[in-house]
Parts: structure tokens; C-alpha cells; sequence
């Protein structure tokens, strides 16, 4: 399965390597590198780099690339979804995942993919089970170690590890016990030129944030089930009781999680929360371009459109944007052609815009594709697609938990052509 | 010479070490190289310090050192002297240390092992399981029969974590010496017997590594792994979904039947097996029960979390299922395209795949596969050649529209790609072709290079089918030829003027001469079309073109390519007749001017459905090392009765199943033959629902404390197989009845003895209204079971019912009625059925057993056969005999036991004390009654020399 992996960072240096066969040398990076350079962009490496020996899959997070050497046949997917369990796990322990976190804990790094892998194959990636091998680094632990000589290192089999249960861990103890969830829905939109939908979808999770003494059963049921088309379940759900009765029962995990993820069903219309009037024009001939954008709230259900966020990738021949915005600040980078303007909240009596020229390179033809615009906003206190928690019930402890529920709704991979 | 004192040092150490200190530090040498060795100098004082937490400092920074990629190998003396510390982390970091560097060092790694195999006795799980990981991750072969006896022991460990751990150890050493292939493959046969499910996953991962082939050991274990996969942690989920595709594709018959083809052309070619199928159309399909139940416990997996998962149930669908069922994983497969840019790829190459053969799937999610200038390159390819795949007359126009907007794209090579695509669209459907000719024709007027080149390459491929009605299109392209600069663009334009010269025969010539002036400018791809232009015009036009063609292929005859060169001299023998070109030049014209066939524009992904979906082979579309070939349907199935399995194995929920005869082995092992947990779910088919969801609620909650190892109830070590006879049939007028103990708690009472009872009915006729008569001879408190209505001929029921005997063995007597009769029958108890185990510290038992002296011990001394001796063997044998818990330990040759009584919950404990060749076996127990007869059959066992 896995054989090696390699942390590589913006700038091509490895910094982190890991071996748990026979080492690799770090030299089959020069493949990888290669492929680097040939990508105009960090994205457009592909995720999957044969060479004659090996197979370099890799994944790209906060910048840096996370490259497994393979030697042989496993589903490229195996890899990619595991390499991004590493990620999710390092932010977990670190709260970030850069390379200088990744270099300050390197032990606890090592000993965590020791965790992960054995021989390559995942060992152990849940989190609840990682966090009783090895604790988290924190200040007052490491304060407390160098005194007592104690260590982050659990002695103990964790007992998830073995349960049909192995999300949870036992013994788990608050004062506090609450239940947070967050209902987050984002909109994925193509607008056309007119400013008519060529599609749009509503993708929607359920992250949680549970605090709960002892072995909590929860049950969570929706007023409207139905709208959820497609759903993906953290292992915890029980899913005979969602195809029989469509509610949400489950033993959570101690702490954040995503309880589910969902597709509302592409029948129902998507209400667009925001509209775009836009004028971005290049005349033939001439050094000037007219660029004029505005925006206004659509459906919004009466709730205010907060950080809106318009970004959009300028055209090779424009050389620079002279623009005034009507409120929030712009910016544009010469180099890479990326105009970005931070509106913040939209105010339905005065409309945010933003006018301006932008000057194009004396003698180049006109560009002959309008940029589009990406957009991103959010409204709190509202899901998009209707859905609506019905109620939230405990069983199997004998405490009162707090409960809370927050909806929000997002945009996804919002464009408008132009 | 400081300096090359050191390094002549260290090349006594290891060579290999100095050429990469060599090569990393040239010219710095002198300053950095004392500089590092004296910091490792300074690590190795502080690993020799007495200090635990200097040891742990210096420990970390090495491991710091190992990660940066940096050599620390010299310290390797140091480190391994670590290796039986007694902090923990330090421990854990000196494994890091040794497993990298032990093949470098095998002389020193050989000091380690000792302290592992001292560790693979440990009490505690972990320990043994981490002791074993580092053992078979050292690569020293010396050590190879070591780790063999290693694996073989943890094989057979009480605590499944360290028989997973065993089945990783497995692919360890069968990578260090294959020669053990065949005792290796004696130990996965008996993991893949396992029932945990963390054992599962890995067990299939060493199978598939160390013996494919031999699918002959999955038959028995097929329908447990199928129950138990919903259970199995999600990695190993993929590694088992994998595997029973393969296995399936191999023991079943294909469902693909004719009827249920779909009406799409590209059906033929996937189905290779046509005729095969034609011939036994005859006989209705009817799917293999296994093969549903396969299918069945497959598709909740599709709502994982885990990518991986999702994509690995989707090609067991696609490879296994009825195409009419296929479409289920259209929506999850849709689902993932939200996921990180990677596993798009990947999805979306798999998709590609799929979408040729059956666009029906896909095509009402077309939308989500519209391209958005934030993806990546490679993903707008793909999309694109989904959006291609999917094309049909009736969307057509929709897509045309979007791949209008694409066309203008800023990023040039997907706007190339594009009009690829639109090629491709228009080839397809015909009724488009004229439109996507137009739209092609206005791209000719970009003024991207690229675009305008790609244009011209996807119209010469168009204009092939249709030649005659586009001779203004050839025109239009000859005047923009001038302007057009890329090679590929020039050379096409070319071989259409050259070939289509009658439709154009004025503008031809005046491209050729043209051409004759920069000849000598041209790439070779150009040079060549050139020449062939030149060629074909002096064919039908030789009175304009004869000094033309002279002069080029003259010019050709002295180009610096051969190619050139080559074919210069082939054209001039073929269409310039004279003495020595003899017969072929007769039929220049025939060669130069046959119609040629139009290209088909075909997708990329055309032939990669030779490789499993999903696999790294798929992706790369070329087979990688190690990649298992899918075999095709065998034309009769291959017999079923190999997938079953005899032994009725435990139910723990009162559970009443109506079987018949016909086929009563397949569903006893499908509803039977796994945890609790499964069987609930299995049952749910029949209860309602709520109650369901109550009893695995409960059943969740309860199922850690069982299986917790330092709690005090405890599950089973063992159940005992052999079932009793109760009533004979013939006896019984037809009726026969047996019962076996199944160890687990009574859910009737507390003090009851839970039993299971199977009533069969060898008659001809119906049995009605079976049940335990009211009355009870012998007083003891029995649960009956509901009444049985009606057992059909031939049928056999399994009942559940609990007894309380009071801590005595006398028999509970009572009467068995059917409708018409009445039949005495009685239940004899082993001593050792009734207990319940539990579990407790080794401390705890010498406490108890401190207590129970006197009157209430009751020991013998036995002799033991040799082939008792080990420590299983003794295990098995008590835990046969009697319903105990074993205690973990810390001596090898004491075994302790404990148990309570089922109705007065006293405690029972047993030891055994090993003293070569004799043992000493201790009961203490209240119920003196009880230990006495105990005593006796521990005896017994241990004395017999069978199994």
C-alpha cells in the first residue's frame, strides 16, 4: 500500500519524509518535481505521476504537497482519501497544518503516522482513538511533562479501538454537557451572461460539536426529510433507522465532527440570494476597458447578505484597474491579474458597486472572453433549501445536555459568466 | 586533516553512508562535518546518560533528524541500548529509530529482539501488539523463523488487535522471504476464520498480497465477510469490496441477460459473452442468493463518508450487478465531485469510463458536469469528455451552448480541448454536423494560434465524411493559410487541398507554388504534406504543376530528414514513369487518390474498461505491478454448496427463524453466522422497526462493556458447537428436536440457562401447535418458547427458551407437545454449562481465591500430554469443558479461569499450574457440589490427548 510519504512545501524543499517499508530514496521527488513545473498552476498537478518504478500520488493542503510513493496496484482513491485524513488530523492536533507546525511537532508527527500506518496500511485514523495514544501538544502539558517526566504517549490499548463503537472513547467527563450543531448549506450557481441560472445546486452539512458525558444516544429528526437527496453518514448513524424512519440516531463522537453530509434534490428550484449587474467592456482599438459592477440582494427571505466577497481573473491584457467602490476596498495584483473586492454586508437601499476603467496594453488586440466573477457570501440564521430541524433528543444518560442548532448558508462555487 | 581522519572513521562504519555525506557536503565539508558529529556526539552522551528525560531530548531530536531525511545511523549503539526502557515514549521512539535503520545495522538490530519477544508475552495488548509491529518491521532475514513463530502465536492471541496486528506482520515477512509463502498462507486461513471485524479488513489485505489465487479459502468465509463488512473499519471496507468483486466474478453467473440489455450500440462491444448468453437464454436467470447478499450489504456503504469506500461499492456495482440496478450509484458517484479537487480526478476519470458505455446513468446530471473557470486543467478535460460522452441528439443543443463559452475560455489548451470535443459531438450525431462546421469555420477567425490551429485540425477530420458540399470551406481555409502558423493547422490544411484538389482546381496549384517558395522554411510534418500535395496535383493536374513538382521534390531529395529524403524518392518512382518503376506507377493515381475512410473521432477512455474501476491501473491505463486481472462470468456457475458452512452457529437474541429444507443451509449461515449486532439488523426485515432500533440501541450501548478486557461480565470465550439430542424421530413419531447450551446471558431471567432449540419435522405432513407443556415434572423454572402454529414437512424451526436449574445438574424434565401428541422429554446440564463467565485482574483472582480455602478448594494433580502443554491448548480445553472467562497472566505456566454460577452468582475460579509433566488443578468455588464435578471434567479434558 503506502510506501513512503513526503511533505514538500511552495518552494520544492522536502520537508518531512517518512518510510514504512523498505526507504525510498528521496530522489523519486524529481518526478514529482518535474510534474511541478509543468503545471502552470499548484493545482493543475495531477494527482496521480506514474514513474518507472513507482507511482507518486499526491494531495494539495494549505500549500503543501503531500506525496505517497506506491509500488504497486491500490485504489488511487485509498491514498488520496487517506493523505487527507493526515491533513484533517494534523489540524486536529495543531490546529493548523503548516510547515512550521508540522516542523515544531515533528515528533508527535512521527508518532502519529506511526499510529496511522502499519505497513501501509491505516491502523488507526480516528481521532478519538489517536488522541488517547498520543495527546495533543499543549502548554500546560508540556509544562506538566518536563516537570513530572510524564509523556504524551498513552500506555493503555484504547478502548474504541476495539468496540463496535470506535469513534467514541470511554470515560468521557464534562460539566458542561452541550450539543452544538451547525446546518451549513452552500450554493453552487453557474448565472449565465443574462443573469439566467444555468445551474444550481445546494450541497449541505451537519457539523457537530459534542460534549457529552458518558455514552449519550442521540436521536435527531428533520421536519422535512424528504428534501434530502443524497446523504453521507459519519460512521455513527445508524442507517437502517434513517431508510425506515428518516431520523438521525447515533452514538456521537467526543468533540467536532461532520454528522452528515447531503444533496438537496436538483427538482426543487434553488432560490439565488444575490444578483450581478455587470457591464465589462473592451473596445476594439481603444486602451480603455469600461468595467461597472454591481450587486443586490434577490431572495434572501429577509435575511441581510454578510461578507460578500467578489473575485475575478482579469483578462492577460490588462495592465491595471482604476476603480472606485461604492463601499468595502478592491484590490488588484498587475502580475497575476486578480481583482478581488471585499463588499462585507449589502445594504438593500444602497447598493454596493464598483466603476471604474481598467487600461489595457497599448497595441494588444481585445481580449475576447469577459472574465468571470466569482462570488461568496453568507446568511446566517437561514438554509437555503428549507430544511429544518425538528428536534434533538438523548437517551442512555441521565443528565440534561444544552442544545443548539445554527443554520447558515454560503455560497459554494458561485460564478457568473459575463 | 581533522577532516579526513573522521571520514575514514566513518567509512568503517558503513561505505554507503560516506558516498551521500560525500556528495552533500563538497566544498562545505570542512565546516559543517565536524560540526555534525559533534552534535551527534553530544547525542550520544545524553542517551548514555542516566537521565530519562536527557534521553527522551536526545531521542526526539534524532527522530527530527530521520524526519528532515538526515543520516543518524552511527548512533544506532546508542539508541538500540534503549529499546527495554520503561518510558513509554521513549520506547515508541527507539522502535521509529530501529525500524528505519535496522536493515543497515543487522548485526546490533539482533540485540533488540529479545526484549521483544519478551514484550509478545506481555498482559498488555498494546505492548504485545506494538512489540510484534516492530519485530516483523525489522528487515533482518536472520530473524525471519523468529517472526514466523511470532505471527503463528499472535495469530491465535486473545485480543483481536494483535491478531490484526499478525495479519499485517504477514505481508511484512512475506516481503522479506516469499519462501514462506506456504506457512504463511496456513495462518491467513485461520485469521480469515476470525469473526472480529477489526481483524477483517487486514487479514483480506495479506490474502490479496501473499495468495490471490487461492479463492478456494474465501468460500467458507464468504457469506460471514458479506454480514460482516457494514461493521469492518472503513479502510479495510475498500480492501474487502475489492476482493469480492474479483471472488464474484469468478462463483456467479452473469446477470447481464439479454432482456435487461439497454438500447445503446456500444452494449455489443462490452459484452463479449453474447453467445454464451444466447444459449441459456432458455432457462430464466435466477441470481445466486450469495451473489444478492453481496449486493445487498453492499449498498448502505454507499452513504460512507469515506470517498473510498463510496468509489469501491460503486465499481462492485458496475462489475457485478444487473444493469437495471446500476443506476443507485449514479447519485453517490455525483456526491463526490464536491469532494477535494483529487478525488474529483479520480471520480471523474472513473466516470469517463462509465458515461461510454451507459450514458443513460449520468445524463440527468449532465449539469454537474458543466466546467467552471476555478477547476483545475485536468478536471475541465475530463468534464469535458463526459460532456462529449454524454451527447445525444435531444441535449445536443444544450451542450453546444456551453461549449461555446468554453471555447472562449482564457485558458487556451482547454479552449483546444473543446473544439475536440465539438468535433467529436459533431461526428456522433450527424444531425449537428453542419451546425458544428459553421461554428468551426467562425473559430477560424480567432485570433488565438491555438484555436485557429485546433480548428483546422477537428474541420479536415469533418470535412472527410462530407467532402463534396464544402468546397467554399476549403477555399476560406486556403486564404487564411497565410496567416495560420502552426505546423499541425498547415499540414492539415495542406492534405485536404492535395486531396479535394478537383474540388478546388484553381486555388490548389497556387497553394503549391506558395508552398514551393518556403519549402526550405517548413517544420517536417509540413514538408511532408508538401510533397504530397505536389504529388497528387501532378496526378490530376500535371499541365499547371509539372515544374512545381519537379522543383520540390528536387528540393526534398537533398532535406536533412530522411523521412523527407525517403519519401521524396518514393513519390518521384511512383508518379514520374520511366524505365526502372515498372508496374507501380501504373496505378499511382489509385494509390495517391483512393478514398480514404473518414477517422473516427473516438474518446479517450474508449478501451480503459480492460481494467477494474477504481484501480490505480484504471487511472494510469496501463497495468500496474501487482494489479489482479477480473475474470469474465464463467458460463455455469461453479458449485454453490462450497460457500457453506455447517456449524450453526451462536444467536444471542431470542430469534425465531422459519426455514425451509430446500435451501436451509444458505439462510441459516446468512442470518446466523455473525455478531449480535448483524443479527439484529437481519432481523429487522421481520419485526418492526422500532423495536429494532430499541434492541440495537441497547445493543450498542452494552456491546464495549462485553468486550472490554478489565470489566467484570464478559462474553464467551467459547461456544461449544455440538448440539444434544432431546427427542428422537423416531420417538417423536417424525418430530425431532435438539438443544445445545449457547453460553450467553438469559434475557428470561437472570438465573436461567439460555438454550437453543431446533425442531425439525421429517414427516409428510404439517405439525401444528408445538409447544412446552404447562406442567413441569421436576419443579425447575422453565421459559417456554411461543407456541409454533405450523411446521411445514421437511421445515426446521430454531427456538430459544432458558431454564433455571438452580446450580444442580439434574435434568429439568418436562413435556414436548404437538397437536395430537405429548413426548417426555429432559434436558441433562454439564456441570460447565452452568456458568457465566467473567473477568478480573490477576490481583483480584489471588485476593478471591485467598477466600475460598478449605472446604471450598478442591484440587488434583494430573499428568499432562505433551501436546497439552501449550498455552492454548489448555485455554481451549477449560473453556470447552466449562463457560469461563480467562485471565491474562503474568506467569507462563499458571492459567487461571473464573466464572460465577448462573442462579446464585458464586464465584468459580479454576487455575491450572503447570509443573512439567505434571499439573496441579484448583477449584474453589462455595458450591462444593459443584467444584467436585467440575474438577472432574477439567481432569478429564486435560488428561484426554485429542483435540
Amino acid at each position: 500500500m503506502i510506501h513512503s510519504l513526503f511533505l514538500v512545501n511552495a518552494s520544492g524543499d522536502i520537508f518531512l519524509e517518512k518510510h514504512w517499508k523498505s526507504v525510498v530514496s528521496r530522489s523519486v521527488c524529481d518526478y514529482f518535481f518535474e510534474a511541478v513545473e509543468r503545471a502552470t498552476e499548484p493545482e493543475n498537478v495531477p494527482p496521480v505521476i506514474p514513474t518507472p518504478h513507482h507511482c507518486l500520488i499526491n494531495v494539495l493542503r494549505q500549500r503543501i504537497y503531500f506525496v505517497a510513493v506506491i509500488q504497486s496496484e491500490v485504489p488511487p482513491l485509498f491514498v488520496i482519501e487517506f493523505l487527507h485524513r493526515v491533513v484533517d488530523t494534523f489540524q486536529d492536533y495543531f490546529g493548523v497544518c503548516t510547515e512550521a507546525a508540522v516542523k515544531d511537532n515533528v515528533v508527535v508527527v512521527y508518532e502519529l503516522l506511526e499510529e496511522m500506518l502499519d505497513n501501509g496500511f491505516p491502523l488507526a485514523t480516528e481521532s478519538n482513538i489517536l488522541k488517547e495514544l498520543i495527546k495533543p501538544p499543549t502548554i500546560l502539558r508540556t509544562v506538566v511533562n518536563t516537570i513530572t517526566g510524564s509523556t504524551n504517549v498513552g500506555e493503555q490499548l484504547p478502548t474504541g479501538q476495539l468496540s463496535v463503537v470506535p469513534w467514541r472513547r470511554t470515560g468521557v467527563k464534562y460539566t458542561n454537557n452541550e450539543a452544538y450543531f451547525d446546518v451549513v448549506e452552500e450554493i453552487d450557481a453557474i448565472i449565465d451572461k443574462s443573469g439566467s441560472t444555468i445551474t444550481a445546486e445546494i450541497q449541505g452539512v451537519i457539523d457537530a460539536c459534542v460534549k457529552l458525558t458518558g455514552m449519550p444516544d442521540l436521536t435527531l429528526s428533520f421536519m422535512n426529510p424528504r428534501l434530502l437527496d443524497d446523504v453521507s453518514f459519519h460512521p455513527c448513524v445508524r442507517f437502517k433507522r434513517w431508510e425506515a424512519e428518516r431520523i438521525l440516531s447515533f452514538v456521537p463522537p467526543d468533540g467536532n465532527f461532520r454528522l452528515l453530509s447531503y444533496h438537496v434534490s436538483s427538482q426543487n428550484l434553488v432560490a439565488i440570494p444575490v444578483y450581478v449587474k455587470h457591464n465589462i467592456s473592451f473596445r476594439e482599438g481603444s486602451s480603455q476597458g469600461r468595467f461597472e459592477l454591481t450587486l443586490g440582494p434577490k431572495q434572501t427571505m429577509g435575511k441581510a447578505v454578510e461578507s460578500v466577497l467578489v473575485s475575478s481573473q482579469l483578462p492577460r491584457g490588462v495592465l491595471n484597474a482604476n476603480l472606485s467602490p461604492s463601499q468595502g476596498t478592491y484590490t488588484f495584483d498587475p502580475v497575476t491579474k486578480l481583482l478581488s473586492w471585499d463588499v462585507g454586508k449589502i445594504n438593500p437601499q444602497k447598493l454596493p458597486s464598483l466603476k471604474g476603467s481598467m487600461s489595457l496594453q497599448t497595441g494588444a488586440s481585445k481580449p475576447d472572453e469577459n472574465p468571470t466573477i466569482n462570488l461568496q457570501f453568507k446568511i446566517q440564521q437561514l438554509a437555503v433549501s428549507g430544511l429544518k430541524v425538528n428536534r434533538l433528543d438523548m437517551y442512555g444518560e441521565k443528565y440534561k445536555p444544552f442544545k443548539g442548532i445554527k443554520y447558515m448558508t454560503k455560497a459554494g462555487k458561485f460564478q457568473v459568466r459575463t | 586533516q581533522i577532516q579526513s581522519s573522521i571520514f575514514n572513521q566513518r567509512k568503517a562504519h558503513s561505505p554507503g553512508h560516506v558516498c551521500k555525506n560525500i556528495l552533500h557536503v563538497p566544498v562545505s565539508g570542512l565546516l559543517f562535518g565536524p560540526w555534525f558529529l559533534c552534535r551527534n556526539e553530544d547525542l550520544k552522551e545524553m542517551l548514555e546518560s542516566n537521565k530519562e528525560s536527557l534521553k527522551l531530548e536526545a531521542m526526539k531530536r534524532i527522530v527530527g533528524l530521520i524526519a528532515k531525511g538526515k543520516n543518524a545511523s552511527e548512533l544506532f549503539p546508542a539508541v538500540v541500548k534503549n529499546v527495554a526502557s520503561k518510558n513509554i515514549e521513549l520506547k515508541k521512539l527507539v522502535y521509529v529509530y530501529l525500524v528505519r535503520y535496522a536493515e543497515e545495522q543487522q548485526d546490533l538490530a539482533l540485540l533488540s529482539i529479545s526484549t521483544f519477544q519478551r514484550a509478545l508475552k506481555d498482559p498488555n495488548q498494546l505492548i504485545r501488539a506494538s512489540a510484534l509491529r516492530v519485530l516483523s518491521s525489522i528487515r533482518v532475514p536472520i530473524i525471519v523463523p523468529i517472526m514466523m513463530l511470532a505471527i503463528k502465536e499472535a495469530a491465535t492471541d486473545l485480543s483481536p488487535y494483535v491478531r490484526k496486528t499478525a495479519a499485517h506482520a504477514i505481508q511484512k515477512l512475506y516481503s522479506l522471504d516469499p519462501d514462506q509463502k506456504e506457512h504463511l498462507i496456513e495462518v491467513i486461513e485461520k485469521l480469515l476464520k476470525d469473526k472480529s471485524t477489526l481483524v477483517a479488513g487486514s487479514v483480506v489485505m495479506a490474502f490479496e498480497e501473499v495468495c490471490p489465487d487461492r479463492i478456494d479459502l474465501i468460500h467458507k468465509n464468504y457469506r460471514k465477510l458479506c454480514n460482516l463488512l457494514v461493521d469492518v473499519e472503513e479502510w479495510g471496507q475498500v480492501v474487502i469490496i475489492h476482493m469480492l468483486t474479483r471472488y464474484a466474478r469468478t462463483q456467479f453467473v452473469s446477470p447481464w441477460r439479454e432482456d435487461a440489455v439497454f438500447d445503446e450500440n456500444s452494449a455489443k462491444a462490452f459484452y463479449d459473452s453474447e453467445e454464451e448468453r444466447r444459449v441459456d437464454q432458455s432457462k430464466p436467470y435466477i441470481m445466486d442468493p450469495d451473489h444478492r447478499l453481496l449486493l445487498r450489504n453492499t449498498k448502505p456503504l454507499l452513504q460512507s463518508r469515506n470517498t473510498a469506500v463510496v468509489m469501491a461499492v460503486s465499481q462492485l456495482y458496475w462489475h457485478l450487478a444487473p444493469k437495471h440496478e446500476l443506476s443507485i450509484i449514479t447519485k453517490s458517484l455525483v456526491r463526490l465531485l464536491r469532494s477535494h479537487r483529487e478525488v474529483q480526478y479520480i471520480v471523474l476519470q472513473n466516470i469517463a469510463t462509465m458515461s461510454i458505455q451507459r450514458k443513460g446513468m449520468f445524463e440527468p446530471f449532465m449539469k454537474s458536469f458543466y466546467v467552471r473557470s476555478t477547476d483545475a486543467t485536468h478536471i475541465k478535460t475530463l468534464k469535458l469528455e463526459i460532456l462529449t460522452n454524454l451527447a445525444n441528439e435531444a441535449n445536443i443543443s444544450t451542450i453546444l451552448r456551453e461549449f461555446q463559452t468554453y471555447v472562449k475560455s482564457q485558458d487556451k489548451a482547454f479552449a483546444a480541448a473543446t473544439i475536440q470535443a465539438i468535433g467529436c459531438c459533431a461526428t456522433n450525431i450527424s444531425e449537428v454536423t453542419d451546425t458544428c462546421l459553421n461554428g468551426l469555420v467562425l473559430l477560424l477567425s480567432n485570433r488565438d494560434e491555438t484555436v485557429v490551429a485546433e480548428s483546422v485540425v477537428v474541420i479536415k477530420k469533418l470535412l472527410q465524411t462530407q467532402p463534396s458540399q464544402h468546397s467554399d470551406i476549403i477555399k476560406h481555409m486556403a486564404k487564411l493559410f497565410d496567416n495560420i502558423t502552426v505546423p499541425m493547422a498547415r499540414a492539415s490544411i495542406l492534405w485536404l487541398m492535395g486531396e479535394y484538389c478537383e474540388h478546388v482546381p484553381k486555388i490548389a496549384p497556387d497553394v503549391l507554388r506558395k508552398m514551393a517558395k518556403t519549402f526550405t522554411d517548413e517544420e517536417d510534418i509540413v514538408k511532408l504534406q508538401i510533397v504530397n500535395l505536389a504529388a497528387k496535383l501532378y496526378l490530376t493536374n500535371s499541365k499547371q504543376t509539372k515544374l512545381l513538382t519537379q522543383y520540390i521534390l528536387n528540393l526534398g531529395k537533398y532535406d536533412q530528414n530522411y523521412d523527407i529524403r525517403d519519401r521524396t524518392r518514393f513519390i518521384r518512382q511512383l508518379i514520374v514513369p520511366n524505365e526502372k518503376s515498372g508496374a507501380l506507377s501504373k496505378y499511382a493515381r489509385r494509390i495517391l487518390m483512393a478514398p480514404k475512410p473518414a477517422p473516427v473521432l473516438q474518446s479517450a477512455f474508449k478501451d480503459r474498461d480492460r481494467f477494474q474501476l477504481g484501480t490505480l491501473s484504471h487511472t494510469l491505463n496501463s497495468q500496474a505491478s501487482g494489479y489482479l486481472e477480473l475474470s469474465d462470468w464463467p458460463a455455469v456457475a461453479p458449485d454453490q454448496s462450497v460457500r457453506n458452512v455447517e456449524v450453526v452457529e451462536p444467536v444471542r437474541l431470542p430469534c425465531i427463524y422459519l426455514v425451509f429444507k430446500d435451501n436451509v443451509k444458505n439462510s441459516e449461515s446468512e442470518e446466523n453466522s455473525d455478531d449480535s449486532n448483524k443479527s439484529s439488523s437481519s432481523q429487522s426485515e421481520k419485526s418492526s422497526s422500532e423495536s429494532d432500533s430499541e434492541k440495537k440501541k441497547t445493543l450498542k450501548n452494552k456491546k464495549p462493556q462485553q468486550q472490554k478486557l478489565d470489566s467484570k461480565d464478559s462474553s464467551p470465550v467459547f461456544v461449544p458447537e455440538t448440539s444434544h439430542e432431546l427427542l428422537h424421530r423416531m420417538t417423536g413419531k417424525g418430530l425431532s428436536a435438539q438443544y445445545r447450551f449457547t453460553r450467553q446471558p438469559c434475557i428470561y431471567g437472570n438465573s436461567m440457562v439460555s438454550l437453543q432449540l431446533t425442531l425439525s419435522n421429517s414427516t409428510d405432513q404439517a405439525l401444528e401447535n408445538i409447544h412446552i407443556s404447562e406442567k413441569s415434572s421436576t419443579g425447575q423454572n422453565i421459559h417456554r418458547f411461543n407456541a409454533i402454529e405450523r411446521l411445514e414437512p421437511q421445515a426446521s424451526v430454531t427456538v430459544s427458551m432458558g431454564v433455571d436449574f438452580n446450580d444442580s445438574t439434574q435434568a429439568a424434565n418436562f413435556q414436548l407437545c404437538t397437536k395430537e401428541d405429548e413426548f417426555s422429554v429432559s434436558i441433562q446440564p454439564a456441570v460447565g454449562e452452568l456458568l457465566l463467565p467473567i473477568t478480573m485482574s490477576e490481583a483480584d483472582f489471588t485476593k478471591e481465591q485467598g477466600k475460598l480455602v478449605g472446604m471450598n478448594e478442591s484440587s488434583a494433580t494430573i499428568t499432562m500430554t505433551p501436546e497439552n502443554v501449550s498455552s492454548q491448548s489448555v485455554n481451549r480445553k477449560v473453556v470447552s469443558v466449562a463457560n469461563l472467562g480467562v485471565i491474562p497472566s503474568g506467569q507462563e505456566n499458571i492459567y487461571r479461569f473464573s466464572g460465577k454460577t448462573v442462579s446464585s452468582g458464586s464465584l468459580v475460579l479454576v487455575s491450572v499450574v503447570l509443573k512439567d509433566p505434571d499439573a496441579v488443578i484448583t477449584i474453589n468455588t462455595e458450591k462444593t457440589v459443584m467444584g467436585s464435578m467440575l474438577l472432574r471434567q477439567v481432569k478429564t479434558a486435560l488428561t484426554n490427548s485429542g483435540p
